[in-house]
């Protein structure tokens, strides 16, 4: 499904990512994590085609085709889906209609047919039962004034309308208290399927105890530099990312820094 | 006379003015006015960008260009009904085609009571004497040669009169069509409306055209509000592509009197807007929500000013500016809280964005303040879509283009928020949509 090879990036000027490959599977679930700065961010916003997230070598094929040729609404419509770290607040553009207009657009780009908003109705009904928002913030402007849990669950609540193939999760526990960390796992446990894999990228173990991934990487200095199952996670736990450091000595001296996880 | 003055532009118009036989001939204060603001636009001409309040649309080419004066056939340019309608609203409406009054698409029959609505000829033909004080008027600021033209040569328009008290529930709608003719032409309009004590009224003006054509129109208003009066003015402009168009909108607000406009400014080719409000009595309120959008090479020039100049006084103002492609905005907001104004509340906002690199749009909000215990804020920016808006919509699939004119539209929408009728705000929003790229 997804197939990142030696991939290089840049922003601002600065090498972020410096040769990161990983392959997913359909179905698979691949949890990334890593410390602060690794560049968990930069291979979601580089995979979502952000402007300004520059690649300067490899590559990233996509069901087959070369998914950095397209743009962002392209990659959406061909199943790709990131839920932010920050989702951003658009005053004045309302949450429901922009989520219709969003999902037509990719129908549309897939030559399927458009929902009316009857038919859009009936969808929102039964994916609230994934992921519960109040009518009163389905009905508000997108993230205004929504608390941090709250732009989580609708982060996740736009992926449960739009059904990519690919979701990229990034950092969609930090900030959530515990019984919403379960509730936002409890959904997108309910969207895993033999054909839609995901890549849940986080800084804390604790999110991979309720959403139980297939494969663990650790991503430092810019490239997968740990690969394992679900108990990499809990070494990583244990030892914190110092762990880390002292089993890649060429990381000396540079910003991966031995952060406690 | 100046040799600045001999332009092609002055000496049509000096040629039509001649030639011209407008209504109220005879009315000797009308016709001395007409004259002596004739003879002052002939004198000076069209004002350059040395004139501060010109400084940032220039006239230059407009004063290469010739225009005959009027429309011989404007009784009988063909307009369709459906082109004037205006969904949910319909109630008594004033039609001009290329400056002519047309009954024949106007509704003038069931005027509720308290309503005065005449076109100005037919005023002119029987009691003028009322519309004195705001026909005699001289000009005297060079800045003002669009004002003096209408003066001159401004055969008719709008009267509109609301009786003391009259609350009238429908909105009276001003519509003012230009249509295409055999060359280029200059039409001129002038309105008066006045609001009783304690009248109510709603006044939806509507500019539009049936055609594409490069006349020149200019419109002079002048808005009296008596004591406790209340005015809702609503205005869409969508003039023809090439038209050139000069306003001028002059509010005078009597104790706790009360105006709201809302414009939204999307049509021609050189557009000017001079937007003049007077507090004249205690507890006067005028509030201000705008919309311009030039695209193409669209030039929307927007000019506030705000006189308080009296106890409590408020005046709250809202503007939003969308430049695309080589459009180019210009949008002036001066205040001044005259002495004894104490007490008053002024507050200006004006937002801008750009679309494309090549659009422009200059922005002045200007503050004087010589009364005390004034609240006044006011503050102007020029700035971009928000990439990380733009980013989020497209990586949930919507086209670029399509993400752009949704969180343009989001930032104009906001303006046109507090318009009491759905309709109508509806109506705003799908003229708005209408005017990004889709
Ligand atoms: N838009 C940006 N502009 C400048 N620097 C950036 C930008 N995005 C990321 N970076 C830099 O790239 C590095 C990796 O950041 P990021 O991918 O956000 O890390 P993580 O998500 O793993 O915490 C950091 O040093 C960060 O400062
Ligand atoms: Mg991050």
């Amino acid at each position: 499904m997804l197939k990142i090879e030696n991939l290089h990036a840049r922003v601002e000027g600065k090498d972020i990512l410096k040769g990161l490959s990983l392959t997913v599977k359909p179905g698979e679930v691949h949890a990334i994590m890593g410390p602060n700065g690794a560049g968990k961010s930069t291979l979601g916003n580089v995979l979502s085609g952000r402007e300004g997230y520059e690649v300067t070598a490899g590559s990233v094929s996509f069901e087959g085709v070369d998914l950095l040729a397209l743009e962002p609404e392209e990659r959406a419509a061909a199943g790709l889906f990131l839920a932010f770290q920050y989702p951003v607040e658009i005053p004045g553009v309302n949450n429901t209609y922009f989520l219709r207009a969003a999902l037509n657009a990719q129908r549309k780009a897939r030559g399927e047919k458009e929902l009316d908003s009857m038919q859009f109705l009936k969808l929102v009904r039964e994916k609230l039962k994934i992921m519960q928002i109040s009518d009163e913030l389905l009905h508000r402007a997108v993230n205004e004034g929504f608390s941090g849990g709250e732009k989580k669950r609708n982060e996740i609540f736009q992926m449960a309308v739009l059904e990519p193939k690919l979701a990229i999760l990034d950092e969609t526990d930090s900030g959530l208290d515990i019984d919403a960390l379960k509730q936002v796992a409890e959904g997108v446990n309910a969207l895993r399927s033999p054909e839609r894999s995901f890549l849940v990228v986080t800084h804390y173990q604790r999110l991979l105890d309720y959403i139980v991934p297939d494969y663990v990487h650790v991503l430092a200095g810019g490239r997968i530099v740990e690969s394992g199952d679900k108990s990499l996670a809990l070494k990583l736990e244990e030892h914190g990312y110092a762990w880390i450091a002292e089993r890649h000595p060429e990381f000396a001296g540079q910003a991966l820094v031995g952060e406690r996880a | 006379m100046s040799e600045a003055a001999r332009t092609p532009f002055v000496e049509s118009l000096r040629e039509a003015a001649a030639a011209a036989a407008l209504p109220g001939r005879g009315i000797g204060w009308l016709d001395a006015a007409r004259c002596e603001n004739l003879d002052a636009f002939l004198a000076a001409g069209l004002p350059d960008t040395r004139n501060e309040a010109w400084k940032y649309t220039a006239l230059r080419a407009l004063a290469q260009r010739p225009f005959a004066l009027g429309d011989a056939q404007a009784a009988s340019r063909p307009v369709e009904a459906a082109a004037l309608a205006l969904a949910g609203i319909d109630g008594p409406a004033l039609v001009f085609v290329n400056g002519a009054f047309r009954a024949d698409l106007s509704r003038l029959d069931d005027l509720p009571a308290g309503l005065s609505l005449e076109p100005l000829s037919q005023v002119l033909a029987g009691e003028p004497e009322p519309l004195r004080f705001a026909l005699a008027r001289l000009y005297r600021d060079g800045g003002e040669a669009f004002a003096r033209l209408n003066a001159a040569l401004a055969g008719d328009g709008a009267v509109l009169r609301v009786a003391a008290g009259a609350k009238i529930a429908q909105p009276v709608r001003l519509l003012i069509v230009g249509a295409p003719a055999e060359g280029e032409l200059a039409w001129h309009a002038r309105h008066v409306v006045e609001l009783g004590e304690g009248a109510e009224l709603e006044l939806i003006e509507q500019h539009l055209a049936t055609g594409e054509q490069r006349h020149l129109g200019t419109q002079v208003s002048d808005f009296v509000l008596r004591e406790g009066a209340q005015l809702r003015h609503v205005l869409l402009q969508r003039a023809a592509a090439g038209a050139t168009l000069v306003r001028r909108s002059g509010y005078r607000l009597e104790a706790r009197a009360q105006a709201t406009l809302h414009a939204l400014e999307l049509g021609g080719a050189l557009v000017r807007h001079d937007l003049a409000a007077e507090l004249a009595g205690d507890g006067a309120r005028f509030v201000t929500r705008g919309v311009f959008m030039p695209t193409g090479r669209q030039h929307i020039d927007t000019q506030l000013a705000i006189r308080h100049q009296a106890l409590g006084t408020a005046s709250e103002s809202i503007w939003r500016g969308v430049a695309d492609q080589r459009g180019r905005g210009v949008f002036r907001g001066a205040i001044v809280v005259a002495p004894g104004a104490d007490g008053s509340d002024a507050s200006l906002s004006n937002k801008n964005l750009l679309l494309s690199g090549q659009a422009e749009i200059d922005t002045k909000p200007e503050l004087e303040i010589y009364a005390d215990e004034v609240k006044a804020a006011h503050g102007a920016t020029v700035g971009q879509l928000d990439e990380r808006a733009l980013f989020y919509l497209r990586s949930r699939g919507l086209p670029q283009t399509q993400a752009r004119a949704l969180l343009t539209a989001a930032f104009c929408r906001a303006v046109f928020d507090d318009l009491p009728d759905a309709a109508l705000r509806e109506h705003l929003d799908t003229l708005l949509i209408g005017q990004l790229p889709s």
